[in-house]
């Protein structure tokens, strides 16, 4: 069930995701994160490093942040400025970065 | 977009600075070139990040200042826990990503022929140029300030340098039970939450080696104008007795005879003056006819941070004219020059840019040495008003002041000198 229902949001994104113009949708996205965890998720010091960790834990991460789940000091701000398909983006792009 | 550099315009190129030297003569053949004016936390940011996702774009950053001062942490130097080691930074950072720098001021822009004029000599031509020149100061909008100023009597230090050295060192020689006047112009300026920052680390300052001695927030805002709540119960706490708020208290004149700042009913004494003048984007800003508001800030295009005066040119950072809720800060400067490089690229390349650019903010305040404060907002682009605005829900400020943030606030200005520098 889990499954399906990430199979199905997989796929109402995927037509914003692959088009021409959104080529560097997850870049673009990602790179405000860069001020405080660093260039590309890399070299920070005092924040969690985002670079190279696995899609699905930046997601869950996010996500927790936003619904308040997972204490934060700022990131449950930050988070509800952020759609779940941007939150694909952004893990996608960070998951893909070398640690 | 692909094109040489002809002879004319690499003899220009050499002629502008020795600095460009090898590199200059590397890349003969180049997608184009881009030159940004200013190096602070937007132009830097911008040139690195350009050449970050094309390296085929040639960059050269004109910066006046071989060396980065940092505004944000200046404070802490004034309040004593910091020193000005710790907010200068080098640029030779940028050359790793192949950044071009030239050590000049700009002295003009001709966007027809599409060159900068350095103050030393020479041309530099570009096909996108960054304009990031931060502040520059109203200083007529306060009678005597200027002589005041010249004859050391009165500081701004609302860029971090010289004058944040000058007014430590008054700060240090103020006698005990003295009184230190910090004046604030009306919003919009550079870093809102700054002056109330700065009152609580001259008080911190204080506290421990003047005790009898005074803040005086002179305020020409009607109150506090970020994290209001916050910084007053820090100064009623931490502070208790020594942080004065007066809001709705204009300076419009100063006079170093009487070591006074003049507001419009009364004069008002002080024995470090500390007044801060209305600001306005940066001089090369004005000279390029990029102002476009009040005769004060920059209009762009926020999908693109592309000038709504001037074709081919972009603007950055505390020079533009803020976007709803928007402050002038250095974490969005950062952010815009990221808006700006993904543009530049795309537009070099013949692609569409970003049509729905998203940023945040945060601004981290000490208001001690070692607990701190924040404001975070997301900002979002909104297609029937043509501007970011801050996504409703999102944001937000510290519910306390706390030292966990105090350990991030450090951090973070570490990481974004880094984003920017390194």
């Amino acid at each position: 069930m889990r499954i399906a229902i990430v199979i199905a949001v997989a796929l109402a994104v995927a037509p914003f995701a692959v088009s021409a113009q959104d080529k560097n949708a997850g870049r673009n996205l990602a790179a405000s994160c860069a001020m405080c965890h660093g260039t590309d998720g890399r070299g920070a010091v005092g924040y969690e490093p985002l670079a190279g960790m696995a899609k699905a834990e930046l997601v869950r991460k996010f996500t927790e942040f936003r619904s308040g789940a997972k204490p934060a000091t700022v990131m449950h701000q930050i988070s509800k400025g952020y759609t779940d398909q941007q939150i694909q983006l952004i893990a996608e792009y960070f998951s893909a970065q070398k640690k | 977009m692909k094109r040489n550099i002809d002879r004319r315009d690499f003899l220009k190129l050499a002629g502008a600075a020795a600095a460009l030297g090898a590199a200059g003569c590397a890349t003969m053949t180049t997608k184009a070139r881009v030159v940004v004016i200013g190096g602070g936390f937007g132009g830097a940011t911008a040139a690195k990040y350009i050449r970050m996702w094309d390296p085929a774009i040639e960059v050269v950053m004109v910066e006046r200042a071989n060396i980065f001062t940092s505004c944000p942490i200046s404070n802490l130097v004034l309040g004593g826990s910091k020193t000005m080691e710790q907010i200068r930074h080098g640029y030779d950072g940028l050359r790793k990503y192949g950044v071009q720098l030239v050590f000049d001021e700009a002295t003009a822009v001709d966007a027809a022929k599409r060159v900068v004029k350095l103050e030393r000599g020479g041309d530099l031509t570009y096909d996108r140029l960054i304009v990031a020149p931060g502040i520059d100061f109203m200083f007529n909008e306060i009678a005597g300030y200027e002589t005041a100023m010249g004859s050391g009597r009165v500081v701004h230090a609302w860029k971090a340098g010289a004058q944040t050295i000058a007014l430590r060192k008054q700060l240090e020689a103020m006698k005990d039970g003295g009184v230190f006047l910090l004046s604030v112009p009306l919003a919009p300026y550079r870093c809102p939450p700054g002056p109330y920052e700065r009152a609580c680390q001259v008080a911190s300052y204080f506290k421990k080696a003047k005790p009898r001695s005074k803040v005086l927030i002179l305020d020409a805002n009607p109150d506090v104008t970020s994290k209001g709540p916050l910084f007053k119960k820090a100064w009623a706490e931490l502070y208790k007795g020594m942080v004065e708020f007066r809001g709705n208290a204009k300076a419009i004149g100063v006079d170093p005879r009487t070591s006074t700042v003049k507001l419009e009913v009364e004069d008002v004494k002080g024995d470090v003056l500390n007044v801060v003048p209305p600001q306005r984007a940066g001089d090369i800003a004005l000279k390029a006819g990029l102002i476009t508001a009040n005769n004060r800030w920059c209009g762009v295009d926020w999908r693109t941070m592309e000038s709504t005066a001037v074709k081919g040119v972009h603007v950055l950072g505390d020079a533009t004219l803020s976007a709803p809720l928007m402050p002038k800060s250095g974490s969005m400067a950062n952010q815009h020059a990221k808006i700006s490089a993904a543009a530049v690229v795309a537009m070099i390349n013949g692609q569409a840019p970003n049509p729905e650019p998203k940023i945040a903010n945060t601004c981290y305040s000490f208001v001690s040495d070692d607990e701190a404060i924040h404001v975070a907002s997301v900002h979002t682009w909104d297609n029937k008003d043509k501007t970011l605005k801050t996504v409703p829900g999102s944001g937000g400020v510290s519910p306390a002041r706390n030292v966990l943030e105090g350990g991030y606030a450090w951090a973070w200005a570490v990481n974004i000198w880094q984003d920017t520098l390194a």
